[in-house]
């Protein structure tokens, strides 16, 4: 039995957000993952910026394939439904769920072996038909559950526990995103909360395709000193471009920054990003600049994090689509049954 | 060769040469008159250049099944000419263009050949290329109005039908009728031994393509959400849905759709879009063939093991691999009952015409949600691409969409008990919510691994059998809410049947009128669905023999009925046709008198096939 609920009992002082909501009504079941894995991590920061951003948790829905990574939204968000699905495949899924209700967040998590081995393909596409999603990948380079093995975005020359080296190109899947038409692509480090959190929040609010490449280190089978995605590579190569904070009414800058230092982009639902750039030269609304500045800094092996690319006015598959404003599944037979009579005109120019 | 109201018709072109609407109007004139026609387009993998033919059976006597022979053949494409030739029957017509002159060794002496200059005619009325080429067509459908007797009011009154709106095409088109009927009345003998008499044997049947009328029935159905990737034959049913949809589904107020249409990446995105949109609470399918069905077996699975509704239609198409892609078969019927990995079983439904085919499409909605799981609607492309005549659509306007067991935020504030996957009802169907449906009550974490009655992960051994167990009740359930079989006695008492499905459902009905009036009598049940409801397992118990007509050659549905109904093998005789062409009654004649005179040669109780 591996379902292991958390106790109901909390702290009576802990804190409550606009909704009444502690964190504890964000958070799961007790997670099976390894100690110290990367993506609980994750889970963790997913539940504060939803609490952050009180977030009605029953307004959102969690979606994942197979692996590790897909196994956390069993703990997180306890009072969301969740779609735990087949390998690879999340991307339909969750793009499926989006059509039927437009209305909620959709959550979808994914691991590297999940996004960019076998779900290479739904990966591109639905990002390439702008899916309005947070798509996490949670990314350790290797496969887990099944001890060990590479996936597609172990770096070329990294070596596995056992020695074995990569020698396949990589797969960086925040340029891919970029590439193929995400409007938010971020990445970041399940070790450096305090930038994942806010990306995490922006990206909720973010009404398109929002892709988080979040490297997450695997304590078991990579995190030793030939890898690229442990702990130690990560903090030494993690190279911000920028710095987030999501604000919701536009107050005053009070800390002093030199001009052009800090930049504002105001959302669909009018909350606030507020970018520090940390690079001088990184503009995150210059797709064609952000691949080239992601490839030369993945060439000289750095993990280049932050709001990497964001599209000011995004907009999504159902604009495309152009769907009524209730959401489909809320139809009913009076909006969607054409009737007797209507079927009896179509009988008679068959005739 | 004298027949009226019962001859073949079959017209031989060049794929891509404009001739499918010319023939189809010619069938079309003819139902105008009263008179049945079955028609059916035998046509290449292929855009451009290789053969098509386009069979029209004039039937008085309401027999809509393929005939096999041709007593007509309309010649148009010399590739083909020899076999198209030799397949005319003796004393039969041959109409062809006679603009390039033929050796009389191209001809048979028993078939009576009618030369119209057709390339000639056109080259001399139009300018355009195009328009010679395509206008050939309309000219001989204009010289067999004149040679078969076809009413050429009723031509020109389809033409300008076709044409409402585009009024410019209206004029050359009836043209080219009258250059063709005009020359055959002024330079053939006329009539020939083949006529066509107005009767009133149609009725008010419509004339309809079974996707089109699936893709309708999704429509009707409440769909909302079609997933699809292109794949001959299917496609022809989300073009049809998305032309439905457009008429029917827009907003009139904004302009805005109540329905999404996503051409997926494949089939497995298909799919994976079907069961994420269901399980969100829409209605939504995904249509496809054969392969198609081949890529989906996991997320299948997840479908059927997770209990999320999903109506997939499989138009089966000839395989095994690519198999003949243009041509038809049943023979997809166990890569869908069992479909995916480990104890897998699903609901299929055969419809038999476009008729049914509209009704099952928004049945296996209901079914889907009622049952919480897929439904696969088992169509082919004889059904699928091909108008039949059949009884007109139907619709209750007091029927509501049946969307099974769901929890809503009323009961679930009220304090209804809620467990995903607790067998409340005793039916071995649970309870779902949707998502979104109440702040803190009624989520919950669908997985395809196991989980116990309150959907939490476990690996309990008891708790998996517990689960699996029930999904066998509700297998049981779906017996008593899927179509019922269609039982036809025989004039007398027989101790032989037959069983068949789907669209072999004409030439089944003429077969047994044959062998009735050749004194062989078969009580018939003709069935509608998987599983099979207890009265399938009755009328084998009730007879020494039954005929299993099926067009595949593994005798599929044969199998299900061994396997599911525990019947013994050798009272299960197969009648399989399976070369890609629609199966004939002829053919079943044929093989059941055959194998009834064997089977009089031999004790009963052996095994014979």
């Amino acid at each position: 039995m591996t379902y292991l609920p958390k106790p109901a009992f909390r702290h009576p002082d802990a804190p409550a957000n606009a909704l009444g909501y502690t964190r504890r009504d964000y958070e799961g079941a007790v997670s099976t993952l390894c100690a110290g894995c990367g993506h609980d991590s994750i889970s963790a920061a997913i539940i504060q910026a939803c609490f952050e951003l009180a977030l009605p948790p029953h307004q959102l829905a969690k979606l994942s394939g197979i692996g590790c990574s897909s196994k956390t939204p069993a703990y997180f968000l306890h009072q969301s439904h969740g779609l735990n699905g087949v390998h690879g495949r999340m991307p339909s899924l969750l793009t499926g769920a989006n059509l039927a209700n437009w209305e909620l967040v959709y959550l979808g998590v994914s691991g590297d072996g999940d996004s960019a081995s076998i779900g290479l393909g739904q990966f591109a596409h639905c990002l390439r038909r702008r899916v309005n999603m947070v798509y996490v990948v949670e990314n350790n380079g290797v496969y887990g559950l099944t001890k060990g093995q590479f996936s597609a975005t172990a770096d070329r020359g990294s070596t596995s526990k056992r020695g074995a080296m990569s020698v396949e190109t990589p797969i960086d899947l925040a340029s891919l995103a970029i590439h193929l038409g995400a409007t938010f692509v971020a990445r970041s480090f399940s070790g450096d909360k305090e930038q994942l959190v806010p990306l995490i929040k922006a990206a909720i609010r973010h009404r398109g395709a929002a892709l988080i490449d979040c490297i997450s280190p695997c304590v078991t089978f990579n995190n030793h000193a030939g890898s690229t995605k442990g702990f130690d590579y990560a903090r030494e190569y993690n190279t911000a471009v920028n710095r987030l904070d999501v604000i919701f009414e536009r107050a005053e800058i009070v800390a002093d920054y030199a001009p052009g230092e800090v930049e504002e982009v105001v959302q669909h639902d009018g909350t606030i990003l507020r970018l520090r750039k940390l690079a001088p030269e990184y503009d995150p609304y210059d797709r064609i600049a952000a691949m080239k500045y992601l490839e030369e800094h993945n060439t000289a092996g750095e993990i280049v994090t932050g709001l990497l690319y964001v599209v000011r006015d995004p907009h999504d598959l159902h604009d495309d689509l152009n769907t009524v404003g209730a959401p489909l599944n809320h139809l009913g037979d009076e909006e969607l049954c054409p009737g007797a009579e209507a079927l009896e005109e179509f009988n008679a120019n068959l005739r | 060769m004298n027949a009226v109201n019962d001859f073949v018709v079959k017209f031989a072109n060049v794929n891509g040469s404009g001739s499918a609407s010319a023939n189809r109007l010619f069938a079309k004139a003819i139902l105008r008159m009263g008179v049945p026609v079955a028609a059916r387009n035998i046509f290449p993998s292929n855009i451009q250049g290789l053969p098509t033919w386009f069979e029209v059976r004039v039937s008085g006597a309401g027999h809509l099944g393929r005939r096999g022979g041709v007593d007509l053949l309309v010649a148009m494409n010399p590739q083909t000419w020899d076999q198209d030739v030799a397949e005319i029957e003796p004393g039969g017509y041959l109409l062809y263009d006679s603009t390039k002159p033929l050796s009389l060794s191209k001809f048979r002496d028993d078939v009576t050949a009618i030369g119209v200059p057709c390339g000639d005619m056109c080259h001399e009325a139009y300018e355009d290329a195009r328009e010679r080429q395509i206008f050939k067509n309309v000219v001989y459908v204009g010289a067999l109005s004149a040679l078969l007797g076809v009413d050429f009011v009723e031509l020109e009154a389809l033409v300008s039908t076709q044409f409402r709106g585009k009024a410019r095409l209206i004029d050359p088109n009836l043209r080219a009728l009258r250059m063709g009927r005009d020359y055959v009345l002024a330079r053939v003998p006329y009539p020939i031994g083949l006529r066509v008499e107005r009767a009133s044997a149609v009725g008010d049947r419509i004339f309809l393509e079974g996707d089109s009328a699936a893709a309708l029935g999704c429509v009707y159905g409440g769909a909302t959400v079609a997933a699809w990737y292109p794949i001959t034959p299917s496609t022809a049913l989300v073009d049809a849905f998305a032309r439905h949809c457009r008429r029917y589904r827009v907003d009139p107020q904004t302009g805005k759709h109540r329905y999404a249409i996503v051409q997926a990446e494949d089939e497995l995105a298909s799919i994976g879009i079907v069961i994420g949109a269901a399980w969100n609470g829409a209605r939504a399918f995904t249509a496809t063939s054969g392969p198609g069905i081949s890529l989906m077996q996991e997320f299948l699975g997840l479908a059927y093991f997770a209990e999320i509704p999903a109506v997939i239609f499989d138009v089966q198409r000839a395989g095994p691999s690519t198999g003949m892609p243009t041509r038809t078969q049943q023979a997809d019927l166990l890569a869908c009952a069992y479909a995916s990995h480990g104890d897998t079983k699903h609901v299929l439904l055969f419809p038999e015409d476009p008729h049914e085919a509209f009704e099952f499409a928004a049945l296996a909605f209901d079914l889907a949600d009622r049952l919480q799981t897929p439904i696969f609607v088992m169509m082919d492309l004889d059904l699928g691409m091909n108008e039949w005549l059949c009884a007109p659509l139907v619709w209750d306007d007091a029927r509501r969409m049946d969307r099974g067991k769901v929890v809503t935020f009323t009961e679930l504030e009220a304090g209804h008990p809620f467990a995903r996957y607790l067998d409340v009802d005793g039916d071995g169907v649970p309870y779902r919510t949707y998502p979104g449906t109440h702040p803190t009550r009624g989520a919950f974490l669908s997985r395809g691994s196991t989980k116990d009655r309150y959907a939490r992960y476990t690996e309990d051994g008891s708790v998996y059998v517990d689960n699996v167990r029930r999904l066998l009740r509700k297998f049981e359930t779906a017996k008593q809410l899927v179509p019922m079989p269609v039982r036809q006695a025989a004039t007398r008492t027989t101790r032989l049947g037959a069983i068949y499905f789907g669209s072999t459902a004409p030439a089944m009905g003429e077969a047994l009128e044959v062998l009735e009036a050749q004194g062989m009598a078969l009580d018939c049940l003709r069935v509608r669905a998987f599983p099979f409801h207890e009265s399938v397992a009755e009328f084998v118990a009730e007879h020494d023999r039954v005929f299993v007509v099926e067009q595949n050659r593994d005798g599929q549905l044969k199998m299900l009925l061994v396997n599911e109904c525990g019947i013994d093998p050798s009272r299960l005789v197969s009648v399989l046709h399976y070369d890609g062409t629609p199966i004939t009654a002829r053919f079943i004649v044929h093989e059941i008198t055959a194998r009834l005179a064997v089977l009089r040669g031999v004790p009963a109780g052996r095994g014979v096939r």
